[in-house]
């Protein structure tokens, strides 16, 4: 028999399935492998012992009550706006405008605490504030989700686009609240009175923040894994026509679950405005938004790993950071950092979903396919 | 009465990062990738151009005139190597390795931002100054070297002839990339790509191959968007984030011209004029009406998406296949 | 024997002793073909008897497992589609291969090196045109055109290539008469010119109006050819389906068959305008099996869909009849809306990974995609589905590691009991069913035809589509036989066979006794 020209010898096929574990150890491996490119490129650029770079890295994070405070609230607002993403995104809805929902939500909250304080009792304020960012949050998401549901309209573009109306409008409002007249600054609002502060439970300011983001991490979990709707999101992501089969109205489906995602996008911008930082600036989100399409992919759109993948972020930027001050680098490095470590997760999936077989010669299991 | 002659050239200046980028990221959306780390690569080409160009005055003492030749050699070489190897990564990851496109663009974006604001923190640091910003200035005046007769020929020397050599590369390059994508083989078979990449393998076109160069040129293309930033908008003056949404803005560019970089070469002065407009309305005392006419760009963009997939004109769609990645299921 | 050694032809393509295998599948085995120049051979066989597979290996998208290809007398190695275009083979698929945003021009140059030229190639194309008789507009846009104007895109493209030998997959299958008449004159032509021309058919009209030469493919086997002068519909019937086969499929008799379904001028129309459904008329009664047999695409997809709530139709009407006489119309509502009205309607569809079932949920999960809507709470009710997967896992004998396995990683026989199980789980009145043995093993088969009988009994109406005869005929009460959309005929399958269904099949017509 003729030897066959032009025969690949890397040959890609679909793996059948991989259990959970082994999925994880690929993970698992590629996230050593790029800490180890990552020190080389580190110990290239500061002649750093890698060691003791990540020691610190650990102590930017968990040397002090204060520090660690800090990284999970940090990871609280991270991993919250990563939980609202997610129903989209099971969907495979792309939701890039995670960003311009929360800031949605910020300008409304921010809102709230600035025209009604003195008008309205605190508490009244308080309930205000979330149901308003809910719904700035929800209209948000809302829009893109209507045009794609009545005329296909590109939603990676267009939530892309509704991130900068939200920026210049959050800008707008900044002029028209600032303090002082000129400052081009809103700085801390009701810095005497804290209306509108979420009040300071348990053990730190941070404390109510988390508990909130915690219990949406629940809801989520359940919402997606044991309600109906979570159902027809996931019947949606996996075929439209299945859903249709079964008698699914997906148009329906897209405009429900975008109201709810972009909803919890701005709950979470509250928390940020009316927990933390009490204040309203056009980069207050610090690009979360984008940062939480890469945690919900990463964790699987699984509620539950994603605290896992927010951790991962978050302890990167925190430590990285900690790695710039102490080495003397600027703080940008921990941007590269995590992006190399998202290259190398990113591009581990690819082990995950496909078998390669280099051979020589040909083969003759052609079309083996699925058992 | 609206001031033209100081309104459009700046509104071109404006406008030539946009071009090079929406030009560069066509190219790439042609060929199925959206590559949402297009700003992240506008970055680095920046930040690699200046790396270049600080080496070389570095190395040129201060009182002997820079040869301009090397000086943009040099310059321009890194800034494209920069932005090529972000191109690669990109291509490795979403074309050989399948990876999410959108996914692998943004993290792309957190990289390239981080990489400029690294390096470019670690040069001001070099230089020694206390300002969050350093000059190149010497390479700078070369970049900024006008034509002839610019000063001299009033309005029309000042509309036409007062720009950068890249600001006119910017234009050749967006009309060369519709000539291809037009007029070529290389172009049809690109479309293709992007349209339906199982009709073009099956046609004998390497589709891989395809998207490996459309998303390497594309990204080239685009870092020239950043370096023209930077050596000419900015007179050479790097200081961390001043690109701001630059490279955003280039990616609803590609939307608002439909897929197209001669429209671009309009379109980009365009979303010039409007990104400045605000600069040259009268408002008086109203700052904060100013922040929503910076909104024009966007808005307009979202109204060209929409009403383009309203009328569902098929030339005007994005590419069929834009955003997935493709694999041959083997039988 | 070959039957044109006599005539003074000259061979353009030679196979010898072909084998290919997907998987456990014989597609092929030991086929010996020989295509001439200047002659049009129909190779004929019923569906899945290998006639596309053969095809495959000439046009590069397969490589045989064993045999040898002689092109032009030459030993030849296809390994890609490039491989054939060099070898001026040239064969037009039954899914067009177009860029839809490119004009027919730009299409047929696709992928070819050289400068662009597209005036130059403009006016090749038009010459080709005039040589041939087509009538296509180069500039027009791949979007904008009519399935047949496609058609034509594809041929002109492989003759543009230089292709002299040309195969055409089902080329009529999505074509109207006029259009049919217009493709053959064109054939004719191509052929008198010296090219050699394959069509891969099973309409026995197709082959006495066209070919000169007909070759038979029965379960992958080289069954024969014979001139098409000196053979009729008949002994070409007789080849295809060979010797009866008895199954023995056990057939109750139906109790007690009250009608059930009232089909009444239902007419369909694609999304692109094709007519699916021509004035169909039909009644499916309680406790009796109505099988559909037809050509694929005469239109069975859309019936089914369209019972089911799940195709918009253009006109004409369907009535479900409760056990009282009552009549309830199904025509413009979708699945939640018939489940509403009280009619449990079970329909087991063709697509049973991407349209039945979701294949990366479990088993529990994939029952649930009927019943998850019961019960008033936010929340679903997974216990209730997950004693449904563990019944139709025992009762069915589903192999399976767990409940908690994805379908698809099941096996095809495996994935269509979960499929069916469900279905039927629901108690339905009437059951909806789409080829659903294809690709089954013998045992898994008979698994079916018990469930599908057992159903009969307990006084459901089935609507069986298949596309074996012999399966139709020994399990089915009634056979109706489609033929583009149209019902040819509606016959006893105790009192018919496979000649007569056949028949129905490829011609309008039939006679109408039951």
């Amino acid at each position: 028999m003729s030897k066959a020209k032009g025969e690949p010898f890397i040959r890609i096929s679909s793996r059948s399935a991989l259990p959970w574990y082994m999925a994880w150890l690929i993970r698992g491996l590629s996230v050593l492998a790029a800490l180890i490119v990552g020190s080389v490129v580190t110990v290239l650029v500061t002649g750093e012992n890698p060691l003791s770079l990540y020691v610190t890295m650990f102590e930017g994070s968990f040397s002090t009550a204060r520090r660690t405070w800090l990284l999970v609230q940090n990871i609280a607002i991270l991993l919250g706006v990563s939980l609202a993403v997610t129903p989209a995104f099971k969907m495979r809805f792309w939701n890039v405008g995670g960003e311009g929902q929360m800031l949605a939500g910020c300008l409304a909250s921010a809102a709230c605490m600035i025209c009604l304080a003195g008008r309205l009792p605190n508490w009244l304020i308080i309930a205000l504030m979330f149901l308003t960012s809910m719904l700035a949050g929800g209209i948000w998401g809302f829009v893109p989700a209507y045009f794609k549901a009545k005329w296909g309209t590109n939603e990676t573009l267009f939530t892309l686009m509704m991130n900068y109306i939200a920026t210049q409008l959050v800008a707008f409002f900044i002029i028209i609240w600032e303090v002082p007249k000129g400052a081009g600054q809103i700085g801390i609002i009701n810095a005497q009175t804290e209306i509108g502060w979420l009040p300071v439970v348990g053990p730190s300011k941070y404390f109510l923040n988390i508990l909130i983001v915690a219990v949406i991490c629940v809801f989520m979990y359940f919402y997606l894994n044991y309600t109906k709707h979570g159902y027809e999101i996931s019947v949606v992501g996996e075929s439209e026509r299945t859903a249709r089969y079964v008698g699914i109205k997906v148009d329906r489906i897209v405009m429900r679950t975008m109201l709810l995602s972009g909803a919890l996008c701005g709950l979470t911008g509250m928390l940020l405005v009316g927990g933390t930082d009490h204040t309203l600036t056009t980069s207050i989100t610090a690009s979360r938004g984008f940062t939480a399409v890469m945690v919900s992919w990463l964790a699987k759109f699984n509620p539950v790993w994603m605290i896992l993948t927010s951790f991962l972020i978050v302890f990167l930027q925190r430590g990285a950071n900690e790695v710039a001050t102490t080495f003397g680098l600027n703080q940008s490095f921990s941007d590269i950092l995590t992006g190399i470590i998202l290259f190398f997760i990113i591009g581990s999936e690819f082990f995950i979903r496909y078998t390669v077989n280099v051979h020589i010669g040909r083969s003759r299991k052609e079309a083996a396919g699925r058992v | 009465m609206f001031d033209f002659v100081s309104f459009i050239p700046r509104a071109v200046m404006q406008g030539m990062p946009l071009l090079y980028g929406s030009t560069g990221e066509t190219l790439t959306e042609k060929s199925g990738n959206l590559n949402l780390g297009i700003p992240g690569t506008m970055y680095v080409g920046a930040i690699s151009g200046v790396i270049g160009a600080f080496f070389y005055e570095n190395a040129v003492p201060a009182d002997v005139a820079l040869n301009p030749a090397i000086a943009i050699a040099v310059t321009l070489l890194s800034s494209l190597l920069g932005s090529l190897l972000m191109g690669l990564i990109y291509s490795f990851l979403t074309v050989s390795l399948r990876a999410n496109q959108n996914v692998t663009g943004l993290a792309l974006t957190t990289f390239g931002v981080g990489l400029g604001d690294f390096f470019g923190g670690s040069l001001i640091k070099l230089t020694g100054s206390d300002m969050a910003y350093m000059s190149l200035n010497r390479t700078s005046n070369i970049f900024r070297t006008t034509l002839p007769f610019a000063s001299s020929t009033g309005w029309f020397g000042k509309i036409f002839l007062s720009y950068g050599f890249l600001a006119y590369l910017g234009v050749v390059v967006a009309l060369v990339a519709a000539y291809v994508l037009r007029h070529t083989r290389v172009g049809l078979h690109l479309r293709a790509v992007g349209e339906n990449p199982n009709t073009a393998d099956a046609a004998g076109i390497n589709v891989n191959r395809y998207k490996y160069v459309a998303t390497c040129v594309g990204s080239m293309i685009a870092g020239l968007g950043g370096l023209y930033y930077v050596m000419d908008y900015a007179n050479g003056i790097w200081s961390n984030g001043a690109f701001g949404d630059r490279g955003w803005l280039s990616i609803a560019l590609v939307i608002f011209t439909i897929w197209r970089p001669n429209i671009g070469v309009f379109a980009s002065i365009l979303f010039g004029g409007l990104y400045i407009l605000h600069m040259y309305i009268p408002t008086g005392m109203n700052l904060a009406i100013k922040e929503i006419y910076k909104m024009a760009p966007y808005v307009v963009t979202i109204i060209v998406l929409v009403v383009t997939s309203m009328r569902s004109k098929r030339e005007n769609q994005p590419p069929a296949h834009l955003g997935l990645s493709y694999f041959r299921e083997e039988r | 024997m070959e039957a044109n050694v006599t005539r003074n032809l000259v061979p353009a393509v030679e196979m010898r002793n072909i084998t290919k295998r997907f998987g456990s599948v014989l597609a092929n085995n030991r086929v010996n073909l020989t295509i001439y120049r200047g002659e049009i051979l129909a190779l004929l066989g019923e569906n899945g008897s290998g006639k596309t597979t053969l095809m495959n290996m000439l046009s590069g998208i397969y490589y045989p497992d064993e045999g040898e290809i002689l092109i032009n007398g030459k030993p030849a190695v296809i390994s890609a589609a490039k491989d054939a275009f060099d070898l001026g083979i040239g064969m037009i698929h039954q899914h067009f291969k177009l860029v839809d945003v490119l004009t027919a021009a730009e299409n047929i140059v696709l992928g070819m090196p050289g400068k662009l030229d597209m005036k130059a190639s403009i006016s090749r194309i038009e010459k080709i045109c005039k040589d041939y008789g087509f009538e296509v507009n180069p500039i027009q846009k791949i979007y904008d055109m009519s399935v047949s104007q496609k058609q034509t895109v594809e041929i002109i493209k492989v003759l543009y290539r230089g292709a002299d030998i040309l195969i055409l997959d089902e080329p009529t299958a999505v074509l109207t008469p006029q259009e049919t008449d217009k493709l053959f004159a064109v054939l004719r032509n191509m052929r008198d010119d010296g090219k050699a021309i394959v069509i891969i058919t099973h309409k026995m009209n197709e082959v006495e109006a066209l070919s000169d030469r007909v070759a038979v493919l029965r379960q992958g086997q080289y069954a024969g050819d014979m001139p098409t002068s000196s053979t009729n519909a008949q002994e070409m019937t007789n080849m295809m389906v060979g010797h009866k086969v008895s199954l023995n499929i056990v057939r109750p008799d139906p109790i007690n068959p009250k009608p059930r379904i009232e089909v009444n001028n239902l007419t369909v129309r694609s999304e692109d305008g094709i007519l699916k459904l021509d004035h169909v008329t039909f009644t499916a009664r309680s406790g009796e099996i109505l099988g559909i047999a037809g050509i694929s695409g005469s239109g069975q997809k859309e019936l089914l869909e369209s019972i089911a709530g799940l195709q918009k139709t253009e006109g004409g009407a369907i009535d479900y009849i409760e056990n009282d006489g009552r009549h309830v119309s199904l025509i413009g509502q979708d699945p939640v809306k018939i489940a509403d009205m009280g009619v449990t309607l079970s329909f087991v569809p063709e697509d049973r990974l991407g349209m039945g079932l979701v294949g990366n949920m479990d088993l529990t999960d994939n029952m649930m995609l009927r019943s998850f809507r019961r019960g008033a709470g936010v929340f679903t009710d997974r216990k209730t589905p997950r004693k449904v997967a563990q019944n139709v896992v025992a009762e069915l004998d589903v192999k399976t590691p767990s409940l908690a396995t994805p379908v698809r990683r099941l096996s095809g026989g495996n994935v269509q009991k979960v499929l069916v199980g469900r279905e039927i789980t629901s108690a339905p009145t009437v059951l909806l069913t789409a080829y659903a043995v294809r690709g089954l093993d013998i045992n898994s088969s008979y698994t079916i035809y018990d469930l599908i009988n057992h159903q009969k009994e307990h006084g459901v109406a089935v609507i069986y589509v298949g596309e074996d005869l012999d399966v139709l005929i020994e399990l089915c009460d009634r056979i109706l036989v489609l033929c583009g959309g149209q019902v040819s005929g509606l016959v006893d399958a105790r009192h018919t066979d496979k000649r007569e269904i056949g028949m129905m099949m490829t011609r309008i017509g039939g006679t109408d006794h039951e």
